[in-house]
């Protein structure tokens, strides 16, 4: 029977909710479920994981979030466990640590599944989502970050064990300096239900603060970007939505001045309703929107926030 | 400083990628091949610290003869040399790390550059797992490298903001799209670029495991979406909106 071992993210001394689609994807396995939180403030968010896990182990020694010590750590318990699964969601963090878990315990590992099929089958997107790959992983201990985006939060259980582990970070080379966070009273990224974006169309950091804000402040959205108006410094990095930025399903998700890449689509077309203003008839994000608007954003987007604020009474 | 530097040869991200009629795997007859965009970032990144601290920057690719030329566009950028380990087939992210640890018990890099991901399997793995076998510091998704003090500080993209990391050299960095933006080769480049050195290494020669741990035995492409509507102005799209999509 299959043991898993489900790494936890957390943050600010909260559980990162995309952790449970590595739960829901290994409970598509069945089997044992344990679940690590790993340093400062460990104890605290394994009262939040015991509902999803037969057994949460905590070791806060395991110091600062680095990917070296932190590998040790992870693959240690796996052994001591005699884990077949390793998993973590496949967000920044779990992209950073987990390939070198795999490395530490000599395991394949599938990056970014979609799908579960069983015990060591996947499948994942692959050329930015233009083809979804099967794979399989052929060693014993298989390692696998999640998409959030695919898998249902699981429904909560009765709580599992809580119990403290011993872990020893070992000799690391790396040290954490700092975090500068980007501060917004808006929802995440990832856990929002709206998702307002702008693109170069918006043509600077003023057309974001004129157009795409008050339209998401009515929405209640998080703000998402195309590259190109990260690249340009127009917005924080961390608002990129796509193949190499964020992935992101939410209920509504309105496109505004993006053209439609397919590296833009790789990150939102799993959306449930999609909305796309663009003056350009032919632009292939239509391709993908539920609606589409062909018109001036400069226009239509302000008109819509007076629309919506209307509908809203 | 002598910096070691990854080039993998992948498909344009312009090019439309289709599945061949067996599915066995995609069409690359006719479609445009390039060096993987961060790559290209991390030969440029690798250049521009060889101007502040000296030394040599030396290019690494795996793949047939037809990755040459990848390594040739770094050479004309103004790298140095190049290795082409010659090996025809898949390979998982974790062979590629295995071999790529050979080289780097060779060269002795003071600082391996490598792409966050490929953009043909999406993996985002080789060099976090080169870094594990090695047993040395990762900073991956690099958007500042400094180094000093024999150490590379290193400002990361993170989930909800920027990360400082601090590792000791040498050390694996992985680039991110706003590290730098990559140069163009000038003429000149490129005619010295053609008589830049470039070692020709048979995998077999290794004596590298290179076994698949991960395999892809199917190819899809995903499931169309069905084809959305144009509305006609604002008004018509909050009413769909509301009474059949029932988003707001
Ligand atoms: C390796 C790699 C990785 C990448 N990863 C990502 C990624 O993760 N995410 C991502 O987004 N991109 C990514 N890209 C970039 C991607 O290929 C596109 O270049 C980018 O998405 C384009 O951004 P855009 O749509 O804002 O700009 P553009 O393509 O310039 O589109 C602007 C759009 O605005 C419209 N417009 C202009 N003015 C108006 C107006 N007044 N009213 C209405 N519409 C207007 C235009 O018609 C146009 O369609 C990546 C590229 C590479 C090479
Ligand atoms: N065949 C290869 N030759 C050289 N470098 C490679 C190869 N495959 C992967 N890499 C490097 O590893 C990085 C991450 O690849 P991946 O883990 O496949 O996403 C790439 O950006 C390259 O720098």
């Amino acid at each position: 029977m299959a043991t898993h071992l489900i790494v936890v993210e957390h943050t600010g001394g909260k559980l990162v909710k995309a952790t449970l689609s590595a739960v829901a994807a290994a409970q598509k396995v069945g089997g044992d479920i344990h679940a690590l939180v790993l340093g400062n403030g460990a104890a605290d968010v394994a009262k939040e994981v015991a509902p999803y896990a037969g057994k949460v182990h905590f070791g806060e020694a395991a110091g600062d979030r680095l990917a070296q010590p932190w590998a040790k750590c992870v693959a240690d318990v796996a052994k001591s466990l005699g884990a077949t699964h390793v998993w973590a969601a496949a967000t920044g963090a779990g992209k950073d640590l987990m390939p070198r878990v795999a490395a530490r315990l000599d395991a394949g590992m599938a990056s970014d599944v979609s799908a579960v099929l069983d015990d060591k089958t996947f499948k994942r997107p692959m050329w930015a989502g233009n083809i979804i790959g099967t794979v399989e992983i052929t060693t014993t201990i298989k390692v696998v970050t999640t998409r959030p985006t695919e898998f249902a939060v699981p429904a909560p259980g009765a709580a599992g064990e809580i119990g403290a582990v011993a872990v020893d970070p070992g000799t690391s080379k790396m040290t954490w300096v700092k975090f500068d966070a980007v501060v917004s009273d808006r929802p995440a990224l990832s856990d929002a239900r709206v998702i307002v974006s702008g693109g170069r169309g918006v043509k600077g950091p003023e057309g974001f603060k004129t157009v795409v804000e008050p339209l998401a402040d009515v929405l209640g959205a998080a703000i998402g970007a195309s590259r190109a108006v990260c690249d340009a410094g127009w917005v924080p990095n961390d608002w990129q939505v796509g193949q190499t930025g964020k992935v992101v399903a939410p209920e509504l998700y309105v496109a505004v001045g993006i053209s439609g890449a397919i590296q833009h689509v790789a990150g939102m077309k799993g959306s449930k309703c999609i909305v796309a203003i663009n003056k350009e008839p032919e632009a292939p994000i239509f391709q993908v929107a539920d609606y589409g608007l062909v018109a001036d954003l400069f226009k239509a987007a302000p008109e819509l926030t007076v629309a919506l604020k209307a509908a809203k009474g | 400083m002598k910096f070691l530097v990854t080039v993998k040869r992948v498909t344009d991200y312009e090019a439309k990628i289709k599945l061949k009629a067996d599915k066995s795997g995609i069409v690359t007859d006719g479609v445009n091949m390039i060096m993987n965009p961060f790559d290209e970032i991390g030969v440029e990144e690798a250049l521009r610290q060889r101007e502040k601290h000296g030394g040599e920057v030396v290019i690494v690719s795996i793949g047939t003869s037809d990755s040459t030329d990848k390594i040739r566009s770094a050479l004309a950028m103004g790298a140095d040399r190049g290795i082409l380990v010659k090996h025809d087939g898949p390979l998982d992210s974790f062979a590629v790390a295995r071999v790529l640890a050979k080289i780097v018990d060779k060269e002795k890099p003071d600082v391996v550059l490598m792409g966050k991901q490929a953009i043909d399997d999406d993996s985002n793995q080789a060099a976090q797992m080169l870094a594990e076998l090695l047993g040395w510091g990762q900073a991956t998704f690099a958007n500042i490298v400094t180094l000093e003090g024999g150490r590379a500080t290193v400002v990361r993209e993170a989930d909800g903001g920027l990360e400082t990391v601090s590792t000791t050299l040498p050390a694996v960095v992985t680039t991110d799209l706003r590290l730098n933006e990559p140069r163009y080769a000038a003429l000149p480049g490129i005619m010295k670029a053609k008589k830049k050195p470039l070692e020709e290494v048979e995998i077999g020669s290794l004596g590298v495991d290179i076994a698949a741990k991960v395999k892809t035995i199917a190819y899809e492409e995903p499931p169309a979406k069905k084809a959305g509507q144009k509305v006609a102005d604002v008004a018509s799209l909050v009413t769909r909106l509301k009474t059949e999509a029932k988003v707001i």
